[in-house]
Protein backbone atom coordinates (compact mmCIF):
# COMPACT_ATOMS: atom_id res chain seq x y z
CA UNK A 1 0.00 0.00 0.00
CA UNK A 2 2.99 2.33 0.72
CA UNK A 3 4.45 1.76 -2.66
CA UNK A 4 0.91 2.22 -4.41
CA UNK A 5 0.65 5.74 -3.02
CA UNK A 6 4.65 7.11 -3.70
CA UNK A 7 4.48 9.24 -6.28
CA UNK A 8 7.47 8.83 -8.72
CA UNK A 9 9.07 10.62 -11.72
CA UNK A 10 6.95 8.18 -13.73
CA UNK A 11 3.90 9.51 -12.27
CA UNK A 12 4.53 13.13 -13.88
CA UNK A 13 5.53 11.55 -16.79
CA UNK A 14 2.10 10.15 -17.51
CA UNK A 15 1.07 12.79 -16.60
CA UNK A 16 2.64 14.99 -19.13
CA UNK A 17 2.25 12.22 -21.80
CA UNK A 18 -1.59 12.45 -21.64
CA UNK A 19 -1.57 16.66 -21.11
CA UNK A 20 0.65 16.62 -24.51
CA UNK A 21 -1.89 13.76 -26.11
CA UNK A 22 -5.07 16.03 -25.29
CA UNK A 23 -2.90 19.55 -26.76
CA UNK A 24 -2.04 17.50 -30.02
CA UNK A 25 -5.92 15.93 -30.72
CA UNK A 26 -6.89 19.85 -30.03
CA UNK A 27 -4.79 21.14 -33.01
CA UNK A 28 -5.22 18.53 -35.21
CA UNK A 29 -9.41 18.45 -34.59
CA UNK A 30 -10.27 22.06 -33.78
CA UNK A 31 -11.48 24.67 -36.55
CA UNK A 32 -11.32 28.10 -34.13
CA UNK A 33 -7.81 29.50 -33.66
CA UNK A 34 -7.59 30.66 -30.70
CA UNK A 35 -8.20 27.10 -29.30
CA UNK A 36 -5.71 25.55 -31.77
CA UNK A 37 -3.27 28.28 -30.07
CA UNK A 38 -4.42 27.49 -26.62
CA UNK A 39 -3.68 23.73 -27.45
CA UNK A 40 -0.58 24.44 -28.31
CA UNK A 41 0.05 26.40 -25.07
CA UNK A 42 -0.90 23.03 -23.33
CA UNK A 43 1.61 21.20 -25.52
CA UNK A 44 4.44 23.31 -24.33
CA UNK A 45 2.97 22.93 -20.47
CA UNK A 46 3.28 18.85 -21.42
CA UNK A 47 7.05 19.87 -22.13
CA UNK A 48 7.60 22.14 -18.85
CA UNK A 49 6.01 19.72 -16.86
CA UNK A 50 8.38 16.61 -18.05
CA UNK A 51 11.36 19.02 -17.40
CA UNK A 52 10.75 20.13 -13.83
CA UNK A 53 10.04 16.20 -13.44
CA UNK A 54 13.41 14.97 -14.66
CA UNK A 55 15.31 18.04 -12.68
CA UNK A 56 13.59 16.62 -9.70
CA UNK A 57 14.36 13.68 -10.30
CA UNK A 58 18.40 14.13 -11.14
CA UNK A 59 18.58 16.59 -8.29
CA UNK A 60 19.68 19.85 -10.14
CA UNK A 61 18.08 22.51 -11.62
CA UNK A 62 18.34 22.83 -15.44
CA UNK A 63 15.21 21.22 -16.05
CA UNK A 64 13.77 24.05 -13.92
CA UNK A 65 15.59 26.76 -15.21
CA UNK A 66 15.08 25.28 -19.14
CA UNK A 67 11.69 25.36 -18.08
CA UNK A 68 11.61 28.95 -17.64
CA UNK A 69 13.19 29.78 -21.29
CA UNK A 70 10.10 27.46 -22.64
CA UNK A 71 7.80 29.87 -20.71
CA UNK A 72 9.13 33.08 -22.08
CA UNK A 73 9.18 31.09 -25.35
CA UNK A 74 5.54 30.48 -24.97
CA UNK A 75 4.72 33.73 -23.92
CA UNK A 76 6.81 34.75 -27.04
CA UNK A 77 4.73 33.16 -29.44
CA UNK A 78 1.55 33.66 -28.30
CA UNK A 79 1.91 37.15 -28.33
CA UNK A 80 3.14 36.75 -32.44
CA UNK A 81 0.53 34.13 -33.18
CA UNK A 82 -2.38 36.38 -31.85
CA UNK A 83 -1.06 39.52 -33.51
CA UNK A 84 -1.40 37.04 -36.96
CA UNK A 85 -4.53 36.34 -35.96
CA UNK A 86 -5.60 39.78 -35.41
CA UNK A 87 -4.39 40.56 -39.08
CA UNK A 88 -5.96 37.66 -40.31
CA UNK A 89 -9.08 38.41 -38.73
CA UNK A 90 -9.51 41.71 -40.53
CA UNK A 91 -8.45 40.30 -43.57
CA UNK A 92 -11.00 37.25 -43.52
CA UNK A 93 -13.39 37.89 -40.42
CA UNK A 94 -13.11 34.66 -39.60
CA UNK A 95 -11.22 32.40 -36.93
CA UNK A 96 -11.48 29.05 -38.88
CA UNK A 97 -8.43 27.78 -39.49
CA UNK A 98 -9.27 26.02 -42.52
CA UNK A 99 -10.23 28.94 -44.79
CA UNK A 100 -6.43 29.81 -44.53
CA UNK A 101 -6.20 28.12 -47.43
CA UNK A 102 -4.13 30.75 -50.25
CA UNK A 103 -1.28 28.53 -50.60
CA UNK A 104 -3.45 25.22 -51.21
CA UNK A 105 -2.97 23.51 -54.66
CA UNK B 1 -6.04 19.09 -14.31
CA UNK B 2 -6.49 16.90 -17.41
CA UNK B 3 -9.99 17.37 -16.85
CA UNK B 4 -9.27 21.00 -17.16
CA UNK B 5 -7.52 19.95 -20.43
CA UNK B 6 -10.12 18.14 -21.99
CA UNK B 7 -12.66 21.47 -21.43
CA UNK B 8 -10.04 23.76 -23.35
CA UNK B 9 -10.73 21.35 -26.54
CA UNK B 10 -14.03 20.40 -26.35
CA UNK B 11 -16.09 23.67 -25.09
CA UNK B 12 -18.39 25.58 -27.93
CA UNK B 13 -17.25 28.59 -26.22
CA UNK B 14 -13.42 29.99 -26.50
CA UNK B 15 -14.58 32.27 -23.38
CA UNK B 16 -14.99 28.50 -21.46
CA UNK B 17 -12.00 27.04 -23.06
CA UNK B 18 -9.63 29.49 -21.67
CA UNK B 19 -11.00 29.66 -18.56
CA UNK B 20 -10.54 25.47 -18.29
CA UNK B 21 -7.28 26.57 -19.48
CA UNK B 22 -6.79 28.99 -16.67
CA UNK B 23 -8.05 25.92 -14.37
CA UNK B 24 -5.31 23.77 -16.44
CA UNK B 25 -2.58 26.26 -15.73
CA UNK B 26 -3.52 26.67 -11.96
CA UNK B 27 -3.06 22.73 -11.29
CA UNK B 28 -0.30 22.32 -13.47
CA UNK B 29 1.10 25.29 -10.97
CA UNK B 30 0.17 23.58 -7.58
CA UNK B 31 2.59 20.31 -9.38
CA UNK B 32 5.49 22.38 -9.68
CA UNK B 33 5.10 23.33 -6.16
CA UNK B 34 4.72 19.11 -5.25
CA UNK B 35 8.10 19.10 -7.50
CA UNK B 36 9.59 21.35 -4.92
CA UNK B 37 10.09 24.20 -7.63
CA UNK B 38 7.95 27.22 -5.97
CA UNK B 39 10.21 29.82 -8.81
CA UNK B 40 8.79 27.95 -11.58
CA UNK B 41 5.28 27.70 -9.81
CA UNK B 42 5.50 31.26 -9.52
CA UNK B 43 6.35 32.58 -13.21
CA UNK B 44 3.81 30.08 -14.20
CA UNK B 45 1.19 31.54 -12.27
CA UNK B 46 2.38 35.33 -13.38
CA UNK B 47 3.31 34.63 -17.07
CA UNK B 48 0.57 32.12 -17.89
CA UNK B 49 -2.30 32.37 -15.54
CA UNK B 50 -2.05 36.29 -15.80
CA UNK B 51 -0.36 37.65 -18.46
CA UNK B 52 -1.14 34.63 -21.72
CA UNK B 53 -4.55 34.32 -20.51
CA UNK B 54 -5.11 38.30 -20.20
CA UNK B 55 -3.68 38.11 -23.81
CA UNK B 56 -6.04 35.25 -25.10
CA UNK B 57 -9.42 37.03 -23.54
CA UNK B 58 -8.39 40.41 -25.59
CA UNK B 59 -7.98 38.61 -28.44
CA UNK B 60 -11.13 36.49 -28.09
CA UNK B 61 -12.70 39.96 -27.45
CA UNK B 62 -11.76 41.58 -30.23
CA UNK B 63 -13.02 38.89 -32.69
CA UNK B 64 -15.98 38.14 -32.79
CA UNK B 65 -17.25 35.01 -31.55
CA UNK B 66 -20.90 34.79 -32.21
CA UNK B 67 -20.75 33.93 -35.83
CA UNK B 68 -18.12 30.78 -35.02
CA UNK B 69 -19.87 29.53 -32.35
CA UNK B 70 -23.13 28.42 -34.85
CA UNK B 71 -20.97 26.75 -37.21
CA UNK B 72 -18.93 23.60 -37.01
CA UNK B 73 -16.62 23.09 -34.38
CA UNK B 74 -14.35 20.43 -35.88
CA UNK B 75 -12.31 20.89 -39.32
CA UNK B 76 -13.22 18.24 -41.77
CA UNK B 77 -10.12 16.29 -40.95
CA UNK B 78 -10.81 15.67 -37.95
CA UNK B 79 -11.03 11.60 -38.47
CA UNK B 80 -7.62 11.78 -39.80
CA UNK B 81 -6.42 14.04 -36.64
CA UNK B 82 -7.89 11.68 -34.33
CA UNK B 83 -6.45 8.48 -35.97
CA UNK B 84 -3.45 10.32 -35.77
CA UNK B 85 -3.60 11.34 -32.30
CA UNK B 86 -4.43 7.72 -30.89
CA UNK B 87 -1.98 6.38 -33.00
CA UNK B 88 1.05 8.56 -31.25
CA UNK B 89 -1.46 7.65 -28.19
CA UNK B 90 -0.78 3.74 -28.73
CA UNK B 91 3.18 5.07 -29.07
CA UNK B 92 2.92 6.69 -25.78
CA UNK B 93 1.34 3.23 -24.04
CA UNK B 94 4.12 1.00 -25.74
CA UNK B 95 7.41 3.48 -24.34
CA UNK B 96 5.27 3.20 -21.09
CA UNK B 97 4.88 -0.59 -21.06
CA UNK B 98 8.69 -1.17 -22.61
CA UNK B 99 10.39 1.74 -20.75
CA UNK B 100 8.68 1.65 -17.20
CA UNK B 101 11.54 -0.18 -15.13
CA UNK B 102 14.25 2.16 -16.09
CA UNK B 103 12.93 5.39 -13.72
CA UNK B 104 13.89 4.50 -10.25
CA UNK B 105 10.93 3.92 -8.06
CA UNK B 106 12.16 4.74 -4.56
CA UNK B 107 10.83 8.07 -3.48
CA UNK B 108 12.45 11.31 -5.04
CA UNK B 109 15.13 13.08 -3.38
CA UNK B 110 14.71 15.62 -0.69
CA UNK B 111 14.38 19.01 -0.26
CA UNK B 112 16.72 21.58 -0.98
CA UNK B 113 16.36 25.26 0.49
CA UNK B 114 16.61 28.31 -1.11
CA UNK B 115 15.68 27.25 -4.57
CA UNK B 116 15.25 30.13 -5.95
CA UNK B 117 18.42 31.82 -5.33
CA UNK B 118 20.04 28.67 -6.78
CA UNK B 119 18.25 29.14 -10.28
CA UNK B 120 18.91 33.22 -10.40
CA UNK B 121 23.20 32.33 -10.30
CA UNK B 122 22.27 29.42 -12.44
CA UNK B 123 20.31 31.72 -14.92
CA UNK B 124 22.63 34.60 -14.77
CA UNK B 125 25.38 32.69 -14.36
CA UNK B 126 25.74 29.35 -16.24
CA UNK B 127 23.25 30.55 -18.75
CA UNK B 128 23.88 33.97 -19.23
CA UNK B 129 24.35 33.73 -22.85
CA UNK B 130 20.75 32.12 -23.26
CA UNK B 131 19.55 34.29 -20.87
CA UNK B 132 20.15 37.13 -23.53
CA UNK B 133 19.16 35.23 -26.14
CA UNK B 134 15.36 34.61 -25.03
CA UNK B 135 15.18 39.08 -24.02
CA UNK B 136 16.16 39.56 -27.75
CA UNK B 137 13.58 36.96 -28.58
CA UNK B 138 10.82 38.85 -26.57
CA UNK B 139 12.08 41.94 -28.88
CA UNK B 140 11.44 40.37 -31.79
CA UNK B 141 8.47 39.27 -30.51
CA UNK B 142 7.23 42.51 -29.00
CA UNK B 143 7.76 44.19 -32.68
CA UNK B 144 6.42 41.77 -34.70
CA UNK B 145 3.23 41.55 -32.26
CA UNK B 146 2.74 45.33 -33.51
CA UNK B 147 3.57 45.10 -36.48
CA UNK B 148 1.35 42.46 -37.38
CA UNK B 149 -1.53 44.02 -35.25
CA UNK B 150 -1.18 47.38 -36.88
CA UNK B 151 -3.71 48.41 -39.38
CA UNK B 152 -2.09 49.61 -42.25
CA UNK B 153 1.87 48.71 -41.99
Amino acid sequence: MESVLHITTLHYLVLGAALFLLGVIGVLTRRNVVIVLMSIELILNAVNLNLVAFSRMWGGLHGQVFAIFVITDAAAEAAVGLGILIAFFRNKETVNIDEVNLLKW
Amino acid sequence: MLIGGILVITRRNPVHSALALIVTLLAQASIYLMLYAPFVAGVQIILYAGGIMVLFLFVIMLVSIERSMKERQFNSQWVVGTIAATALGGLFIAVYAKGKNIFPTHALSTVENNNTQRVATMLYGQYMFAFEIASLLLLVAIIGAVVMAKKRI
